[in-house]
């Protein structure tokens, strides 16, 4: 199969907590040098850090072009505000936005907010895909040409095109419609991670953007397939998913690793498959797994960030642009556009047209 | 003599905003949030503000149309902002009823951090089931609940960013109280101000006592000179019972400014604005959230109606009920009669409150008369227009009040605290 879609590269910008943005700011302009599709920032209420929307907020004023996804954990939080955050990312990135759903399992989790136990990962996973599933139809509350000041009549917006969103989960519901009116993607881009058995199912459902583990092109090709088939189950075009390989990446000791290559080493790998060589043996196992067509692309988390991202920009992507595998500039201005994925249509706007058309 | 304090409120959504001003932009592009904090920093301003609503408005059962409407959530933009200010604090309002401590005091502390010291929390704390209906914890709350939740929030938020010492090292945490039950270790390290500074704005006597023992900043709506001393007073006699003293606890309404290059252009200025902010629409909307009833066959240009006000119903969601309708539609009626005006013009003469209208000299002066004679500590200024309605302000009166000193030429301090001139918490490990 000769790969013809284009690549898609990520990077992760997380690494040791910093509180002030001074890094995450250089990082994010470092990856946006060598094109990258987006930088991600993981979370997580169980260890320190910062919260990861804010820092991207914070990062979007100062890059222009890559996409921005923090982690957004959907277990003790409030959908309503998490589609609302978000949704204000995508406003003041103008465009570059997207969210890596995730779950909170633990005890430890669970105290910190003292609502209620902690559950197991099939009923939390269950809860993300309604917060994904919810997240956008209140992105959609609005229609685009909502605002219409029409000083004629003196109205504002055209309340036809506002829609309360009536959502009734099994955690929470909502009334909507969105405080924040549509982002400029229509949606911001919606992340999972399918690693897990209980997170495959909300992904194939509501993730346009899914990580995989694999450690070989064959691995990696059967998760693929089984995403898209399971996504065309549900209903959705498969070709608006991509499928990325999550890799840790370790390039800082090429000269002293004899065999550069994929390494099990779970104590090390947070996230992902573990790769240790350098940024050359990295731009041939991309060549050869993205020309087998086994993925879309990957996502990289360095192990180092300052170190290894560097290596990876002008190293890697630096010679996968050179064969022209890689974009070498941002053709769009939008995460969507980088990752050739259509701006969605609006759900309500659909409805309210069809009805218009078979009452007319 | 003593200087004041500045705010900016950003205009967005409000029915005072004029959106169908040619000048006006967008409520929602970030280039129109930076506009407003530029022009506040360059101003010398304390900070920049943020409100909040958590539900579109309703009226008669129905998405209010005629307003502003659509903001962006205030942490994500003010995160923003504080990448492309340097000295301006950062004030947002978020609801303690709709948020949960560990998660909320975590976004501020982050704020806080990014911002190097600019942080501050409006705390707010509508409850209504309405509102409450966008939320996992629903509309449970009772009045008289609201502000206990909202002084064990504060309290809470407060331990958490204490949890870490000076020096960078976490220590566990465990809060059991009424509302929160909550142990573990806080992700945030002690924030540059320590606390971010916390505003309150709820004007009840819950409100006013939760304000002299937790607050370091109100907000308020009495923005005459005899309601502002009245409040005044009976706010900072307060702050002693909880040991604290009466600049610990800055008193700010929120105001408006017409400004014109005499005052007689300035009140014909003024009397514009309120022509423009009460379309014949907009009238007839007031009418009817005294009255109750459907009055849209009602020509806005034409008298007030003669059939009274139905005192029971609820047209209006999501916004301050009229108090007493009968006794506003009897003031109201009293106007009309004995000026010969139309509903239109009641509503403009009625519900007026424009607070500074003058040539700059005479705002300046106006402003410094209600420092001066304990009627507020500053002002959140509240402009019609988006985004550029502080510019004449910050052009023409801050530089008079600084020449005066009344306000200062320049930050002294990095810290929203150091701009209020409040001290830095200290440190309850
Ligand atoms: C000047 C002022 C501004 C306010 N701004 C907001 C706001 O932006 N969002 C909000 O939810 N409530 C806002 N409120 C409402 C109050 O915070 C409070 O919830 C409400 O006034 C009820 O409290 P009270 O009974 O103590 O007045 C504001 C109140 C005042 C006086």
């Amino acid at each position: 199969m000769t790969a013809i879609r284009p690549l898609h590269l990520a990077a992760e910008i997380g690494g040791p907590p910093r509180y002030d943005a001074a890094s995450h700011i250089a990082l994010a302009r470092l990856a946006e040098r060598g094109a990258l599709d987006f930088v991600s920032l993981g979370d997580s209420f169980a260890r320190p850090g910062p919260d990861a929307v804010a820092v991207l907020a914070h990062v979007a004023t100062r890059t222009s072009r890559i996409g921005l996804v923090p982690t957004v954990t959907t277990t003790h939080t409030e959908p309503f505000h998490v589609s609302s955050a978000v949704a204000t990312l995508d406003w003041v990135s103008r465009g570059r936005a997207g969210w890596h759903a995730d779950v909170s399992t633990t005890e430890a989790e669970a105290r910190l907010f003292g609502r209620r136990r902690a559950a197991p990962a099939a009923a939390l996973w269950q809860e993300a895909g309604e917060v994904a599933d919810v997240a956008a139809r209140l992105w959609d509350s609005w229609e685009d040409d909502a605002e219409i000041r029409d000083a004629a009549t003196g109205r504002f917006i055209d309340r036809d095109r506002l829609h309360h969103v009536d959502f009734q989960g099994s955690t929470f519901s909502v009334k909507g419609p969105a405080i924040v009116p549509r982002p400029p993607q229509g949606r911001p881009v919606t992340v999972v991670d399918a690693t897990t058995g209980p997170a495959r199912e909300p992904a194939a459902r509501y993730a346009e953007v899914v990580y995989v583990r694999a450690s070989s092109p064959g691995q990696a090709a059967a998760l693929r397939d089984e995403i898209r088939r399971s996504a065309a189950a549900h209903g959705r075009d498969p070709d608006g998913l991509r499928v990325l390989v999550a890799l840790t990446v370790d390039l800082g000791d090429a000269e002293t690793t004899p065999e550069p290559g994929l390494v099990s080493g779970p104590q090390l790998a947070g996230h992902g498959t573990y790769f240790r060589g350098g940024p050359v043996d990295l731009a041939e196992l991309v060549t050869q797994w993205y020309r087998s067509g086994a993925v879309d692309g990957f996502h990289l988390t360095p192990l180092t960030p300052g170190r290894d991202l560097e290596r990876i920009v002008n190293g890697t992507v630096a010679l996968l642009q050179h064969r022209s595998l890689f974009r070498t500039f941002y053709p769009g201005g939008t995460l969507r556009e980088h990752l050739g994925l259509a701006r969605p249509a609006n759900r309500y706007a659909l409805q309210r047209t069809a009805t218009e058309a078979t009452t007319s | 003599m003593k200087q004041m304090h500045l705010a900016a409120h950003f205009p967005g959504v409000n029915s005072t905003t004029v959106w169908a001003d040619p000048r006006s932009a967008s409520q929602i592009d970030f280039a129109s949030f930076e506009h407003l904090a530029r022009i506040a920093e360059r101003g010398k301003f304390d900070f920049f503000f943020l409100a909040e609503g958590l539900r579109l408005r309703e009226h008669k059962g129905l998405i209010h149309d005629l307003d502003v409407v659509g903001r962006p959530e205030s942490l994500t933009v003010l995160n923003a902002l504080a990448a492309v200010t340097d000295r301006l604090g950062l004030a947002a309002t978020v609801n303690a009823t709709f948020n949960e401590p560990y998660e909320l005091a975590r976004r501020l502390a982050t704020l806080d951090h990014l911002s190097a010291g600019r942080a501050a929390w409006n705390v707010v704390t509508s409850s209504d089931a309405f509102t409450g209906e966008n939320f996992r914890r629903g509309g449970f709350l009772h009045r008289a609940d609201r502000y206990t939740r909202a002084a064990e929030f504060v309290a809470t938020a407060r331990e958490l960013w204490d949890s870490w010492t000076p020096e960078g090292v976490p220590r566990p945490f465990a809060h059991s109280g009424r509302h929160f039950g909550i142990s573990g270790e806080f992700g945030v390290p002690r924030s540059p101000q320590g606390h971010p500074v916390v505003i309150q704005a709820g004007d009840s006597d819950e409100g006013r006592e939760f304000a002299a023992s937790a607050a370091d900043v109100i907000f308020t709506r009495h923005g005459t000179l005899e309601a502002g001393q009245a409040f005044y007073a009976d706010v900072k006699a307060r702050l002693a019972k909880y040991g604290r003293e009466p600049e610990d606890l800055k008193v700010m309404p929120g105001v408006t400014v017409v400004l014109g290059d005499t005052d007689a252009e300035a009140q014909e200025n003024a009397a514009e604005i309120r022509r423009l902010q009460v379309s014949p629409q907009n009238a007839i909307l007031a009418l009817e959230q005294v009255w109750g009833r459907d009055l849209s066959s009602y020509d806005a240009d034409g008298p007030l109606p003669t059939v009274d006000p139905d005192p029971d119903a609820v047209l209006a969601q999501g916004r301050v009920r009229v108090d007493d309708p009968l006794a506003v539609a009897a003031r109201w009626r009293a106007l009309s009669e004995a000026k010969g005006l139309s509903i239109r013009r009641t509503v403009i003469e009625a519900t007026t409150r424009q607070s500074f209208v003058g040539s700059p000299d005479t705002v300046a002066t106006a402003l410094e008369t209600f420092v001066a004679t304990g009627a507020a500590d500053g002002f959140i200024l509240v402009p019609h227009l988006t985004p550029g309605g502080l510019d004449g302000f910050v052009d023409r009166v801050v530089p008079l009040l600084q020449e005066r000193g009344t306000f200062r030429s320049d930050y002294t301090g990095p810290t929203l605290r150091s701009h209020l001139g409040l001290a830095e918490p200290v440190w309850k490990g």
